[in-house]
């Protein structure tokens, strides 16, 4: 009989909406009926999204097995260890070139409970630092680690830290975004439900080496079950007295606060951040003053991303050297990225700074989707830009990215293939950062809608010649006169576009057609008469009545069919066309 | 003004907690939304009261943020993702088949009050796109089957 020291079922978000909730519940019921003294445990994400739900099965001497797309009927089966070949999933390839240190417990333990983190060198961190080290001294370590900041702007962390530390007390606040608005990015999310105290003591660190008393987490409100974590996290620390008056008996004290956001992208702004908690309109403001010299209510703040601060207890506690040692000679460390899109193996990793773009999608996320082919890789977002394949061997690092015209940004990686438009992908982040837009500052009010109007004529297929020249006129100017960030960088996904995929600005606007056949508008469906078996599934399952019986085969009405596909889809001959561009035929 | 809300007990303890500063008003607000479902103007006119603001400013903030809605919500909220993953892996579908389905516009409630159709940029579950979450939870991979089942799941909870 072989021994099992304990199960663990993946359950953060990408679990949950996987059903992973029913598979525990049924893994808990087979373990009691069975009388095994067993324990399940509900641990964060392990990145492996695509295989969710997801179970492993640690065994007492380590080796740990896992199991993919679980279902509840499945318990019996995996808590007796008999035929389960077919649930296994090889994780090999997946997890052998990450290197883990900020995701190091996502996965493995329990994140509600205070007492396994500490088991895994949890909190040994912060007592280090309270314990033997000054604060210029926990300053120097993270200067000297080369930690740069992972909310998107790469700015040096020990040098931030320095500059807070500087300003005059008595009152300094430390703060955490954890606002995470690219949509299509779930780092901060996976890390604040996969292992919530490590963001926490990260803090603690931060507060300690730059004198805070006070600070805030700011989330996402929607992300509940991360603020539910954060919750319960939080009074867990101030109970073991990590956590507010006398920390571990010491001089240093410092309590925080959860704010929960509202749904506002801009408010990842820093300055839009503090109006935010401040309880205002969150509208970014000029810089300087930058928040270290005047943050919240007028204090000297301290803003740090989450993944940032889980660098923190790490590099602490192995030293700056290890983390300097990996990495290229300007970007440091790890970087965490959300997989995503067209890819195969969707999900969380976390890689060395300088491995190729290719590598990633290659060796770790498997490829791409159903045999498809790399076409670009969007990088950062709205703020961010796309990588076309043939620079695919460009290496994550901040410096020889941003000249590609991408950036590593937050660490959202949305893959694309052929099968997506790149003039609506830059359509479809104009359409998010003109509605995101505040409105404070004109360029970025007025140039975004603009943008966005050429783009949605041009999708619609009526562009004009001069279209694409307008665009990277108006791209560049809005870029140089905004007043924050979001207006600074949303034309980026734009311009390159226009610059890695001309021929495909100028086949909308020329040939009136979309290579990728996504844009609606160029498109027309017609019924191959040679294929068609005269079924009729077709015109049954139209919304619009558009398909009609014709002379031995199906025809499609063009004047009314609003193209939804869905008689492609359903066709089981693989009769049905769609036909883009003046010579469709 | 005799204070009528917040007229959930708990709510109303909760209220002794938050500070009666202007700093409260977001937390103050999700309070009122999550006690009844949007933003009146006998909540808004309180939270006013409670932090010692104008009304004209509280409502100033509710309306920057996307999170907080002015009008009465149906029973259930179905939120399409519309962030990149989910774009690129068909959310549009998911969404014109909702409305289809339902026969509403985004923003809209079904005439029977069952449901409320909305959109959100990510919900952080990019990996299982096209996501839909429904009230707090996200259902993954939504296609046209998935949809109908859901639709069905919670109209029968309506009952
Ligand atoms: C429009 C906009 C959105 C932003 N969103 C985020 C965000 O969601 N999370 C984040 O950590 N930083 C975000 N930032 C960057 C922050 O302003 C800030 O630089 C960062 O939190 C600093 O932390 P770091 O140095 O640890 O990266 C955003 C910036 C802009 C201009
Ligand atoms: S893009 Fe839809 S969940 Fe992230």
């Amino acid at each position: 009989m072989r021994k099992i020291r304990e199960l663990r079922v993946g359950l953060a978000t990408c679990g949950v909406a996987a059903g992973a909730e029913r598979v525990y519940e049924a893994l808990q019921h087979e373990v009691e009926t069975a009388g095994l003294r067993l324990p399940i445990k509900r641990v964060g994400c392990l990145g492996m999204c695509y295989n969710e739900p997801l179970v492993e099965v640690v065994h007492a001497d380590g080796r740990i097995d896992r199991y993919g797309h679980v279902k509840p009927e499945d318990a019996p089966r995996i808590v007796s260890g008999r035929a389960v070949k077919d649930l296994e999933v090889d994780s090999e390839r997946f997890l052998s070139r990450q290197v883990r240190i900020v995701l190091e417990n996502c996965g493995r333990i329990d994140p509600e409970s205070i007492d396994e983190y500490r088991a895994n060198d949890g909190y040994r961190a912060l007592e280090k630092a309270l314990r033997e080290m000054t604060p210029d001294a926990v300053i120097a370590e993270i200067t000297a680690s080369g930690l740069r900041g992972r909310g998107g702007g790469g700015f040096p962390t020990g040098m931030k830290w320095s500059l807070a530390a500087k300003e005059k007390g008595p009152k300094k606040y430390m703060i955490c975004n954890g606002d995470e608005g690219d949509p299509g990015a779930f780092m901060d999310r996976s890390v604040l439900e996969g292992d919530p105290h490590r963001v926490l003591e990260g803090m603690v660190i931060a507060a300690y080496a730059i004198g805070a008393s006070e600070g805030y987490l700011y989330v996402r409100a929607e992300y509940p079950l991360a603020i539910a974590r954060l919750v319960s996290s939080i009074r867990d620390a101030r109970a073991a007295g990590l956590l507010g008056d006398h920390i571990l008996g010491t001089d240093f004290s410092f309590d925080l606060h959860i704010k929960a956001g509202a749904g506002a992208f801009v408010c990842g702004e820093e300055t839009a951040l503090i109006a935010s908690i401040e309880g205002r309109r969150g509208m970014p403001r000029r810089r300087p003053p930058y928040p270290s010299s005047s943050g919240l209510w007028g204090k000297p703040t301290c803003i740090n991303n989450v993944e940032t601060l889980a660098n923190v207890p790490w590099i602490l506690r192995h030293g700056a050297a290890k983390f300097a040692a990996l990495g290229t000679e300007k970007s440091k460390g790890t970087k965490v990225f959300a997989l995503a899109g067209k890819i195969a193996n969707s999900g969380l990793i976390e890689i060395p700074m300088g491995m190729s773009i290719h590598d990633i999608v290659f060796d770790i996320g498997g490829g791409i989707q159903e045999g498809g082919e790399l076409k670009a890789v969007q990088m950062g977002g709205p703020s961010g830009g796309c990588l076309p394949a043939s620079l695919a061997d460009t290496p994550v690092d901040y410096e020889a990215l941003k000249a590609t015209g991408a950036i590593v940004g937050s660490g959202g990686m949305i893959i694309l293939d052929q099968e997506t438009c790149m003039v609506d992908v830059a359509r479809f982040f104009l359409d998010f950062t003109q509605k995101e837009s505040c409105g404070k500052c004109t360029f970025c009010r007025i140039g975004t809608k603009r943008m966005l109007e050429i783009l949605e004529r041009i999708c619609a297929g009526e562009g004009t010649k001069e279209d694409v020249g307008r665009l990277v006129d108006l791209g560049e100017k809005i870029k140089a006169n905004s007043l924050c960030g979001l207006g600074q960088t949303a034309p980026n996904p734009v311009l390159t576009t226009a610059k890695y995929f001309a021929d495909e600005y100028a086949a909308h606007i020329e040939g009136r057609a979309c290579p990728a056949r996504v844009c609606k508008a160029l498109l027309s469906y017609r019924i191959d008469p040679a294929t068609c078996k005269n079924c009729g599934l077709c015109a049954r399952q139209c919304p619009a009545s558009a398909i009609a019986d014709g002379d031995g085969a199906q025809v499609i009405d063009e004047v009314v069919c609003v193209k939804c596909g869905r008689c492609r889809q359903v066709c089981p001959f693989g009769a049905v066309l769609v036909l883009t561009g003046k010579v469709s035929e | 003004m005799e204070a009528c809300f917040p007229a959930a007990k708990a709510t109303r303890k909760a209220w002794d907690q938050i500070p009666r500063r202007p700093e409260s008003i977001i937390p103050l607000l999700q309070s009122v939304q999550e006690e009844q479902g949007y933003l009146s103007e006998e909540g808004i006119a309180q939270v006013a009261a409670h932090a010692h603001s104008a009304a004209s400013a509280v409502y100033g903030v509710a309306t920057f943020y996307s999170q907080f809605r002015l009008r009465r919500p149906g029973l259930h909220t179905l939120r399409v993702c519309e962030g990149t993953a989910c774009h690129v892996l068909g959310s549009e579908e998911v969404m014109e088949t909702l409305k289809e389905l339902l026969g509403v516009e985004v923003g809209e409630t079904t005439p029977d009050g069952v449901f409320t159709l909305e959109s959100v940029r990510c919900l952080g579950c990019c990996s299982l796109a096209p996501a839909v979450m429904v009230d707090n939870e996200t259902h993954g991979r939504v296609g046209r089957k998935e949809i109908a089942a859901i639709l069905k799941r919670y109209r029968k909870d309506a009952r």
